[in-house]
């Protein structure tokens, strides 16, 4: 078999193109601390059909035992719960936790302008932590298409700085 | 004499597969026509927002799935008969696997349509991806099921070919075009079983209420096993043209013989283990499998660079034996004013845009940025939507007068095919890229939300919707011509007297090709092999719980 030796170095500059591509994203998630949802990330399972006996019964910001935020969030036709309606308030610079699943059907959570982006799995919990670096209003919508009404699923996250953080609207343990 | 003459059974097998293909490109374009219009707001007058996702079911459906499998069998069997000199073995079974997958085409267009007329209680609004629990009529699955399982007889029928020429000729090298024929279909049989265990086990049982539960997570991972490999069902066809066929419309030869065939050996190895990279944001499946999907996903890029690689060395050989010369003037000399050389040209330069939003789709990393925004459909419009869909028809131009023995009508119309196609799609793609980036999702019939809007990185959000509008109107004014051009071919072209349907060998031809390579239950050995390795440990996790569980009720669409 001949390969042109011109082939041969477009072959090499592939190769070593592609071994940078994979290297660059390995960093990221093994150095750096990037991650996304899966199921050795904490989510776990959760009987869709019978959410009333998880924390999913009542959606809402609780505060965890090391002083952390985390959000048991609900995605479902054709709103988040929290974050519809009335919008989830959460603090600036500090790390929550999210914690979304859905009792329907397949859902989409993506905050616009962000890289905030998870499927939504009837049965799986997505669990991922962010920080809102920046107080303001961010969009919340359903990137995967969920029936008639999927284009008017939409929430609305207020990030305030962490002092005028109200820690009265918290759900109790 | 040419196909027609030759192979006259087999030119009327082709002809009918084209046909159905056309009658799909041409209901799935309109539709894109309206979506494009709809969601970005310029024109609502045809459609409302809910039955935008009866006209998206179809869209994906009529163009991903119709469309792409009934050309790729037309252009095959074509393929088979001339490489193998040969008709079909049994017609009896050729026409029973392309009445299979028009049935199935059929019953899935009624499920599809039948959402747009009220009241009739059949619809099937769930997207060509139909992830479970939204649930279509019964139709729907029934028909999808018979196109893959027509699709699986014409594999075998090519083989029955492939394997009678194999008794006289115990000792050659497979034709070129043969033996991309099998090795395509192979992948194809291998990655099809996904989407086959998923509709035929889980779906249609479901749909028809034998079963109440399904557990979502499990059908969405069988989808993408034959999800992402689909794509290189689609792509490798075009593979085939770019191949063995431009390197002659550009007057020259093709470059190697055996880098032609390595290549599809490594799609066959490749383009099945990789499907988790459509899951890299799903909840329930571990990030050992993500990473493992990054990096086999960035190594199949290296087939299609060598594509790059041989594909422009054959165009730079035809232009020098035209005259070209320099480093770069030599493109100057390629016959840009003929239709098949142009689209398949120009459909090989938007590949290579393609594949590079393709590798940011790769790269898990920034894939949460993109994932699910608009930016998705503008990749795969540049490289199913014109990669695939723009050779398809560029090389329609030139397969016409060899299937029907008349001369291209309206040679000008033809032209202006392609460069419209390319133009359109520039916007198009342009503003659904950069769209992606500001955030818009895809799969939305309407452009914005009540409660916030969208900051674009640069531009601005309207600029983007004009480009998608005007780029998906020029689109539609492309596929009329091609649809003008090919009726007024197949009714009204003039007898042509002479077919230029020679193919020359390749510059390094198989007599330099390892017979390695064409070792086909080798090859498959190991693909089988990769499989299993990448998908039971994944599969197992999901079945351990039960296959229904945790499972939830059907919303029927």
């Amino acid at each position: 078999m001949h390969i042109h030796r011109f082939e041969k170095l477009w072959i090499g500059l592939s190769l070593f193109l592609i071994a940078a591509f994979i290297s660059i994203v390995m960093y990221g998630f093994t150095v750096l601390d990037l991650t996304v949802p899966g199921s050795d990330r904490g989510g776990g399972t959760v009987d869709a059909m019978n959410l009333a006996e998880t924390p999913f019964a009542t959606p809402g910001v609780r505060k965890t035992e090391d002083g952390e935020y985390e959000v048991y969030m609900l995605a479902r036709q054709y709103f988040f719960q929290p974050g519809s309606g009335q919008s989830l308030t959460l603090p600036a610079e500090t790390r929550v936790t999210f914690k979304v699943t859905s009792p329907d059907v397949i859902h989409g959570f993506q905050v616009a302008g962000t890289n905030i982006n998870s499927m939504v799995i009837p049965g799986q919990i997505s669990r991922f932590t962010t920080v809102f670096s920046d107080p303001g209003e961010y969009g919340i919508l359903c990137n995967e298409y969920c029936g008639a009404a999927h284009h008017t699923m939409e929430g609305l996250i207020e990030v305030v700085p962490p002092s005028e953080f109200d820690e009265s609207n918290l759900i109790e343990q | 004499m040419t196909f027609v003459d030759t192979y006259p059974k087999a030119t009327r097998i082709v002809k009918a597969t084209f046909i159905v293909a056309f009658v799909a490109l041409g209901l799935g374009g309109l539709f894109g026509f309206i979506q494009a219009l709809h969601r970005t707001d310029t024109f609502r007058g045809i459609i409302d927002s809910t039955q935008y996702y009866d006209l998206l079911t179809g869209h994906g459906v009529l163009l991903a799935l119709v469309f792409t499998t009934f050309f790729i069998a037309g252009l095959y069997q074509w393929g088979i008969s001339r490489s193998l000199d040969r008709e079909p073995e049994d017609l009896r079974f050729s026409w029973g696997w392309f009445w299979t997958m028009t049935v199935g085409t059929i019953l899935a267009s009624i499920a599809i349509l039948g959402g747009l007329v009220p009241g009739d209680g059949i619809s099937a609004a769930v997207l060509f991806t139909f992830y479970p629990p939204l649930q279509a009529h019964p139709l729907f699955y029934i028909g999808a099921a018979l196109l893959v399982v027509g699709s699986w007889g014409a594999t075998l029928d090519w083989f029955f070919s492939f394997w009678k020429w194999r008794e006289d000729h115990p000792d050659d090298h497979i034709p070129l075009q043969v033996h991309m024929v099998l090795f395509t279909m192979l992948m194809w049989v291998l990655a099809s079983l996904g989407i086959a265990i998923e509709v035929v086990a889980l779906l249609i049982p479901w749909s028809l209420g034998l079963i109440t539960n399904i557990d979502p997570l499990l059908p969405r991972t069988l989808f993408w096993y034959t999800g992402h490999a689909i794509v290189y069902f689609w792509l490798l066809p075009a593979y085939f043209v770019w191949y063995t066929i431009l390197p002659k419309l550009s007057g020259g030869r093709l470059f190697s013989d055996s880098l032609a065939r390595i290549v599809f050996v490594i799609f066959l190895l490749m383009s099945t283990p990789i499907g988790f990279h459509h899951q890299y944001l799903d909840p329930g499946i571990g990030m050992g499998y993500k990473l493992w999907a990054v990096v086999a996903t960035l190594l199949i890029l290296l087939p299609s660079l060598m594509t790059a690689f041989t594909v422009v060395a054959s165009m730079e050989h035809g232009a020098r034996q035209r005259g070209g010369s320099g480093y770069f003037a030599w493109m100057g000399a390629l016959p840009w004013g003929q239709p098949a050389f142009a689209g398949c040209a120009l459909a090989g330069i938007m590949f290579a845009a393609g594949g590079f939003s393709g590798m940011i789709n790769a790269s898990l990393n920034i894939d949460t940025l993109v994932h699910n925004t608009i930016w998705i459909p503008g990749h795969f419009h540049l490289t199913v939507g014109t990669a695939v869909a723009l050779t398809f028809m560029a090389i329609t131009f030139w397969l016409l007068p060899q299937l029907t023995g008349r001369k291209l009508k309206f040679p000008k119309m033809a032209l202006a095919q392609p460069y419209s196609w390319f133009i359109g799609m520039v916007l198009m793609s342009n503003g659904m890229h950069r769209a992606g980036l500001a955030g818009i999702p895809r799969r939305t019939a309407e452009p914005g939300y009540s409660g916030f809007s969208f900051e674009a990185p640069f531009g601005s959000i309207m600029e983007m919707k004009i480009q998608i509008a005007l780029g998906g109107t020029i689109l539609f004014v492309s596929l009329l011509l091609f649809l003008i051009v090919v009726v007024g071919t197949w009714w009204a072209g003039a007898p042509a007297e002479t077919v230029d349907d020679a193919i020359p060998p390749a510059l390094s031809g198989p007599e330099h090709t390892p017979k390695i390579l064409d070792n086909i239950k080798l090859w498959l050995g190991i693909a089988v092999v990769l499989v299993i390795l990448a998908y039971t440990l994944p599969l197992a996790d999901m079945l351990a719980d039960g296959i229904f569980q945790p499972g939830v009720p059907p919303s029927p669409m």
